[in-house]
């Protein structure tokens, strides 16, 4: 046995084996250790803790949940269906606007379809949809557009494209393009191309995303009333602004009830078209 | 029927995966393709239908030059040119008869196509084609569901739904077993033959290449290495195809010739092909 494999110690090399480590360079390795190191205690050593406040503050924090009971539903129950009713349609309305116009942003923003040119007007409409959080978006659109839902819509619609474009460009990236080229094959023209050899692929994904963004819209549009921008938002601000501790509480409860329920729903909607 | 003259293709990595190919296929003539992998046999099909662009040559079938149409009239050439894939590259989430309707895109407008509104001549034809290669029970089931053999008939039908004149087939059995490969080669040569079609078939075993084909193309490295008739496939020939080897039991004997009941014996040299390699 051993004769065969004179020249060759494979124990000895196996003992020598170890398995190669993320950062190659050795020095290079320990300074990016070392400064993580460093920058956590530096980090941890920074923060002021006033732990006297603290203290006081826990009381504090105690009384304003308490007073937060009970909720109380009857009192202002007209504004609170207003603004249910209000988020309700802000959601509906810029989800389905914010898909629709999030279509040709997502093909144009696939770069296994799109020209570069269009590629890149479409890439940088999504990362400036993106980049600025919703509330900044509604401020600006409040600005134009007056305080209500209508600016709450638009803010919504425009997230949604930059939601949606970007993850369904993704996948459309993703696609299997033998199945494309088949099609091709067949002397099918550009639209055809994307009804037969994309969108079979992407539209599971499409729908399980639109139920996602459905219910991050609803969500959206309770922060987007303390802005001005309307919906459920609002009735939780003004409730607020006039210790209406009970409505507050109420609108809350209502808020987590609705989006437990959008989120079972969009769940169950994805896990169906899978 | 097909010309192919002077073709060339160099990607823009740099390799030059066809060197100046010359190749004439008549009517109804079924030729193989062989060579090692890399060899630029995908590339070369691909360039007959423009899937690929040729860097310079020129294709030209029947009296179409297709190196030098447009979009539209490249679209209406390939519909004369059915493909079949090695993957099979059937629309998965879709049913069996929308894939094999896909077959008619080039021949049918957007809208319709979206409503599925195809012609019922078309869909008459889908089900005759269907029912000749055992699948017309089957065609609401989704393509995804089948089996590889299964898979491959919808393939082949989808292809010849374009009433095509020419068969572009690139590795139809990579995927398949050896029972199921060849009854997939013998239905692919049995519709061409009933239809008069010429098909060009790239193939990597070279033993069914032997068995199905009338005519066998070698190709190395971008050029054609060889062009002759399957029995003059000698160890030399394939030596000179895919480099040293010992192929002395790779060559078809002649007792091997005929059908079914002859399997096993192939299947086996089949095996010593996977063997040598």
């Amino acid at each position: 046995m051993t004769t065969a494999t004179l020249s060759f110690d494979a124990r000895a090399a196996a003992r020598a084996w170890r398995p190669p480590p993320l950062i190659e360079s050795v020095w290079l390795r320990y300074t990016v250790y070392l400064g993580a190191l460093l920058y956590l205690v530096v980090g941890l050593g920074s923060i002021e803790v006033n732990w006297a406040r603290a203290a006081e503050g826990i009381d504090r924090g105690a009384r304003f949940l308490a007073a937060f009971f009970p909720p109380d539903f009857v009192s202002q129950w007209y504004e609170i269906q207003e603004g249910i009713l209000e988020s309700l349609t802000m959601t509906v309305v810029s989800t389905v606007f914010g898909v629709i116009l999030s279509l040709p942003f997502a093909l144009g923003a696939a770069r296994n379809i799109a020209p570069l040119p269009i590629y890149l007007f479409c890439r940088s409409v999504i990362a400036i949809s993106r980049t600025f959080q919703e509330v900044l978006i509604a401020i600006l659109f409040v600005a134009m557009f007056g305080f209500g839902p209508l600016a709450g819509m638009i803010t919504l619609a425009f997230a949604t494209i930059g939601f949606l474009g970007k993850l369904l460009a993704e996948d459309i990236e993703d696609i299997d393009t033998s199945q494309a080229e088949a099609v091709r094959a067949t002397g099918a023209s550009w639209f055809q191309l994307l009804a037969w050899g994309i969108q079979p692929q992407v539209l599971p994904r499409f729908i399980g995303l639109t139920a996602y963004r459905f219910d991050i819209n609803f969500r959206e549009s309770a922060v987007l009333g303390l802005v001005g921008a309307g919906g459920i938002g609002d009735t939780l601000n003004s409730s607020l602004d006039r210790y209406e501790f009970g409505t507050s509480a109420a609108v809350l409860l209502l808020i987590i009830a609705i989006v437990l329920a959008c989120e079972y729903a969009s769940g169950w909607i994805r896990r169906a078209v899978q | 029927m097909l010309a192919i003259e002077g073709l060339t293709k160099r990607y823009p990595t740099g390799d030059l995966a066809l060197d100046n190919v010359s190749l004439t296929v008549p009517k109804g003539q079924v030729m193989a393709l062989i060579g090692p992998s890399g060899a630029g046999k995908s590339t070369l099909i691909r360039c007959v239908n423009r899937l690929v662009e040729p860097t310079s040559g020129r294709v030209v079938l029947g009296e179409t030059e297709i190196t030098r149409l447009g979009d539209l009239a490249l679209r209406r050439a390939r519909r004369r040119m059915g493909m079949i894939f090695q993957e099979y590259a059937l629309i998965e989430r879709l049913t069996v008869m929308e894939n094999v309707l896909s077959g008619r895109l080039g021949y049918v407008g957007f809208w319709r196509s979206w409503f599925r509104r195809f012609p019922l001549s078309d869909i008459e034809e889908a089900f005759r084609l269907l029912h000749r290669v055992g699948l017309d029970h089957m065609v609401d089931k989704r393509a995804d569901e089948l089996s590889g053999g299964q898979r491959q008939r919808v393939g082949i039908v989808r292809a010849l739904m374009q009433n095509p004149e020419l068969l572009l087939v690139d590795e139809p059995t990579a995927s398949l077993d050896p029972k199921t490969s060849r009854q997939i080669m013998r239905l692919i040569i049995e519709l061409a033959k009933e239809r008069g079609l010429s098909a060009i078939i790239n193939i990597h075993d070279v033993l069914l290449a032997q068995q199905f084909a009338e005519r066998i193309v070698g190709l190395r490295a971008g050029r054609i290495v060889f062009d002759g008739a399957p029995e003059a496939l000698t160890p030399e020939v394939l030596t000179r195809i895919y480099g040293e080897e010992d192929w002395s039991k790779t060559i078809r004997r002649d007792e091997d010739d005929e059908g079914e009941h002859r399997e096993p014996a192939a299947a086996t040299d089949a095996l010593k092909v996977v063997a040598a390699q």
